[in-house]
């Protein structure tokens, strides 16, 4: 029973100097780390502990620890410290921490701030969000039980965050005796497969989170132990932002300042390296150059300001800077880039659809991307990679990624911030993924446009018109391409040059190859959209007839061409009328089973919110529909 | 060079807020004259410095504040030269919901459906929120972007994962988000901030003879006549101050001569008893303000 004694005492310069104790308070750094491990092995007991050993808890919540702990807890009669850290009530119910939860707790020489993960494999994503923002992972074993499965995947996912710093507390000692021989077992087991995995630092220390061996203060339980107390070591080692201060300078720019017309300042936070007025800075991706005019911060000017602070730069020429780009050292600029390898971890419950555009962030730059087929998935047990085809929740893959413009980065392995990026769903706006840019591949730097004579204007010159898209959307038997054919007959009529693309010219020929999963409607729709941009580029006027269920993929192809190309036409009609239509047959096949993924049966469609155009079929006959559409396109009168 | 503590914190509140100026298209900061608001108004006027902050403050009233916080409200509002914006639910003026009559429906109808129908009249998609994680239990896992569903709905096992610097302020219309840039401050951390950067908070933190009374073992500051008294009750001076601030009739003083900064740092950290203990909301049931946040409270 460690209720309330001797030691829970606050610190005593607080009561006797309070302003030597705030001078003292004042000066310190700020550690985050993780804690890694399950239930089973106490980490809440730890966390709990370490809130106890540094005065972090206060007396009625000591007293409802009390309470809790008799009712509740785990540990008899003596105080169950994992109480004070699960926090929701659900998981207080089922007994497991189910999310990422922050803890706070200081000493005179730092400030800690605990990132609480379970342990959990379908986790996977808590842990990787809580290890991204820590310098360092304390990872639990239980004495008992030794290097686990579970050991080796917390120890993969901490390498493959970038976190430098492993503390490997073998808990539990108490449970096994203080033996020195089970600890250095257990070493020796982590050495081997530390090694295999990349870790070639870490330290080990053996404690007891329930009874506070080597927490705050060296155990004499274990004599044989030479190195730190946990918090000792967490006090000491050295932190990432110092590290980052030796780089090149890097400022993502997140605000343009502008108060008045004689102020113009770019503010953001220095992502590595130092800055001083007058150094000189070049401006990614434009590569404009200039000269550091001043550091302004509201407190005055500074003469200089290091990665970790957020400031505002104003510079000694008007270039154009804007939101997105990073203002960099001039003689050591950022990579530029629009295709790489990535490392994905999937956090949405929807697997990863390759091709399907996606927003990705990165800095403070958002654009459209996509991730192609991954080139693997990585078991997380046993390190081994497995062909995937998509990505799963809580997976993690090694696939590339393609944006729809030229970002820039740098490796995540050399900067965290410059290289990590989330990945946000265009219908939901969740956020789906977290990945970690390897480098950029080659083709992307080396494929470049080749400059053309007969380009699009001349092609549409020629022509005599507008290039545009009609792309029909709608369930199967909505009548899409019935009315495509019937605007397609006016547009011939009236000396336009066309071509319609359907499900018969293409699902027979390029996209054969293709099924009917989410994964190939999605690549079904990309192909078709890049096809009809060309033949925008030919001058051609291109009507495409396909279900296109996804908004997402609509989408991708609208964002392919300049604005006021793609016309979006939703033929509306009711499932139940399609349906009844049936011409192919195909509903009956689907609702007896014999034909899978049917759009509008076990597959979704997804209507579109702002089509320009919208058929009420079961208001208009085909021929009616065609007329309308080619008098919303030439703005002509309905009466005609 | 080393940054300290509370330069790091700084320079993350600052990140913060700038990136949701930079991707809401109409945010606010919600503004209740406390002590962490103070900080939070503080750090704004830094991060857009020279700018004057580009959004408005919002205090979500229920008229029962105690008179020292309207005072500050209007001056911190003219200092930064921001809009001040002041909400009172209709609905609670119009049925004249009280902390006497009304028991919890006071809280919920002036503070919990006041926010609701403060965002909707004006249309915010996003707002600034001074809750810190260190508070309370279920707010060690929210989010720094906490996404609320069109009926303002928090939903705990469905929140968006949050990795290193990146905030995803994308939303759909109608939802709209919460961001508390002081997430990772402790209550330490803040008063130190407040000391460090000569930030003006409300009188009241600080001790002076005060009249009170004793009401279900909290100390009650009588701040006007509209507080009841029974037969027998009369005022009491003593020398009191406050942890945090709320409605007064809700809000239990402690007896304390802290009257500088570093005496109310000092007691707050040689006290036995957290800080929410002072307010009534937790008292509840246990799990309430996990309750009152999936239903919208802040």
């Amino acid at each position: 029973m460690v209720a309330k004694d001797e030691k829970y005492q606050t610190d005593a310069l607080i009561a006797e100097d309070i302003d030597a104790y705030l001078e003292a308070h004042q000066h310190k750094s700020m550690l985050r780390f993780i804690t890694c491990g399950s239930v089973d092995d106490g980490k809440s007991t730890l966390i709990g502990r370490l809130l106890y050993d540094t005065k972090m808890i206060f007396e009625d919540q000591l007293d409802a620890l009390e309470a809790d702990s008799k009712k509740v807890g785990t540990q008899g009669q003596n105080i169950d410290f994992a109480l004070l850290v699960d926090g929701l009530a659900a998981e207080r119910e089922q007994g497991i921490t189910i999310d990422v939860s922050y803890r706070f707790f200081t000493t005179e020489k730092r400030k800690f701030i605990v990132a609480d993960t379970p342990g959990h494999e379908q986790y996977t994503r808590n842990m990787v969000t809580g290890a991204s923002t820590a310098d360092l992972a304390v990872i639990l074993i239980d004495a008992r039980q030794g290097v686990l499965t579970q050991t080796r995947r917390h120890s993969y996912l901490v390498k493959l965050v970038g976190i430098k710093h492993v503390v490997l507390a073998v808990n539990k000692m108490d449970l096994v005796g203080y033996d020195q021989g089970v600890f250095d077992k257990i070493i020796a087991d982590y050495h081997e497969f530390a090694t295999s995995i990349g870790i070639d630092s870490y330290t080990a220390i053996p404690i007891s989170g329930l009874a506070g061996d080597n927490i705050a203060q060296l155990s004499d339980n274990t004599p044989w132990y030479s190195g730190q107390s946990l918090l000792e070591h967490l006090e000491n080692v050295q932190l990432d932002v110092a590290l980052n201060q030796d780089k090149a300078f890097r400022m993502a720019v997140q605000w343009v300042n502008r108060p008045n017309l004689d102020f113009r300042g770019f503010s953001g936070q220095i992502a590595a390296g130092s800055v001083k007025p007058g150094d000189k800075v070049r401006v990614v991706p434009s590569g404009k150059t200039s000269t550091i005019k001043r550091i302004v911060t509201m407190d005055g000017d500074l003469e200089v300001a290091v990665a970790g602070q957020s400031v505002t730069l104003t510079l000694a020429d008007e270039i154009d800077c804007s939101r997105g780009d990073v203002i960099a050292a001039a003689e050591s600029p950022p990579e530029v880039a629009d295709q790489f390898e990535t490392t994905i971890v999937w956090m949405s419950d929807e697997p990863l659809l390759p091709g399907r555009s996606v927003r990705m962030k990165i800095g403070t730059q958002t654009v459209s991307a996509h991730v192609q087929q991954p080139k693997y998935q990585i078991d997380i047990n046993s390190m081994q990679h497995l062909a995937a085809k998509k990505l799963e929740l809580n997976s993690i893959g090694v696939a590339e990624v393609a944006t729809d413009k030229p970002i820039v980065f740098e490796p995540y392995d050399s900067n965290r911030d410059m290289g990590g990026f989330i990945l946000i769903d265009k219908n939901t706006n969740a956020t789906i993924a977290a990945g970690m840019i390897h480098f950029s591949l080659r083709r992307s730097k080396n494929v470049h446009w080749q400059p053309v004579d007969i380009d699009r204007d001349a092609h549409c010159r020629l022509k005599n018109q507008r290039p545009l898209v009609l792309w029909f959307t709608g369930l199967s038997g909505s009548g899409k391409s019935t009315i495509a054919n019937e605007v397609e007959k006016r547009l011939h009529f009236m000396n336009r040059h066309t071509f319609l693309l359907d499900g018969d010219n293409i699902r027979h020929g390029l996209n054969r190859d293709l099924g009917f999963t989410d994964a190939d409607r999605v690549e079904n729709i990309r192909r078709i959209g890049e096809i009809a941009k060309l033949m925008t580029d030919a001058g051609l006027i291109v009507l495409t007839a396909f279900i296109s269920p996804f908004r997402a993929e609509r989408q991708m192809a609208r964002a392919m061409l300049p604005d006021g190309e793609f016309i979006e036409v939703f033929v509306d009609t009711p499932l139940q009328v399609a349906e009844s239509r049936d011409v192919k047959g195909l509903y009956k096949k689907a609702r007896s089973g014999e034909l899978k993924n049917f759009t509008g049966i076990d597959s979704p469609y997804e209507e579109p919110v702002s089509a320009e155009i919208r058929i009420d079929t079961t208001k208009m006959s085909a021929r009616e529909a065609a007329r309308h559409i080619v008098n919303q396109l030439f703005g002509l009168d309905e009466a005609d | 060079m080393n940054l300290t503590h509370l330069e790091r914190l700084e320079a993350e509140s600052i990140h913060i807020m700038r990136e949701l100026v930079a991707e809401a298209e109409n945010p606010v900061m919600l503004y209740s004259v406390g002590k962490d608001s103070a900080a939070m108004l503080h750090l704004a006027k830094k991060a857009f410095f020279p700018s004057t902050p580009p959004f408005p403050l919002l205090h979500v009233d229920t008229t029962w504040k105690f008179k020292d916080m309207y005072a500050l409200r209007e001056k911190a509002a003219k200092e930064a030269g921001m809009e001040l914006l002041i909400y009172q639910n209709p609905e609670a003026v119009e049925r004249g919901i009280n902390p006497f009559d009304h028991g919890s429906l006071h809280t919920e109808m002036w503070k919990t459906e006041g926010l609701k129908k403060a965002l909707d009249h004006y249309g915010f998609d996003a707002a600034f929120g001074g809750a810190r994680r260190d508070e309370e239990k279920s707010r060690a896992k929210e989010r720094v972007f906490s996404f609320r569903t069109a009926k303002h709905r928090w939903d705990a096992k469905n929140q968006r994962p949050e990795l290193w610097n990146l905030y995803n302020a994308r939303k759909a219309k109608g939802e709209s988000i919460r961001v508390f840039p002081l997430s990772n401050w402790t209550e330490l951390d803040v008063w130190q901030y407040i000391q460090l950067e000569d930030i003006e908070i409300v009188p009241l933190y600080f001790a002076a003879e005060r009249p009170t009374v004793v009401r279900d073992g909290m100390l009650i500051m009588v701040d006007d006549d509209r507080l009841p008294l029974q037969q027998d009750e009369a005022p009491v001076q003593r020398s009191i101050r406050f942890r945090t601030l709320g409605c007064y009739p809700l809000t239990g003083a402690i007896e304390s001569h802290a009257a500088t900064l570093p005496e109310v740092i000092q007691e707050m950290l040689l006290t036995t008893t957290s800080e929410r203990q002072g307010r009534a909301i937790d008292h509840d049931s246990s799990g309430s303000m996990e309750k009152k946040k999936q239903e919208g409270y802040f």
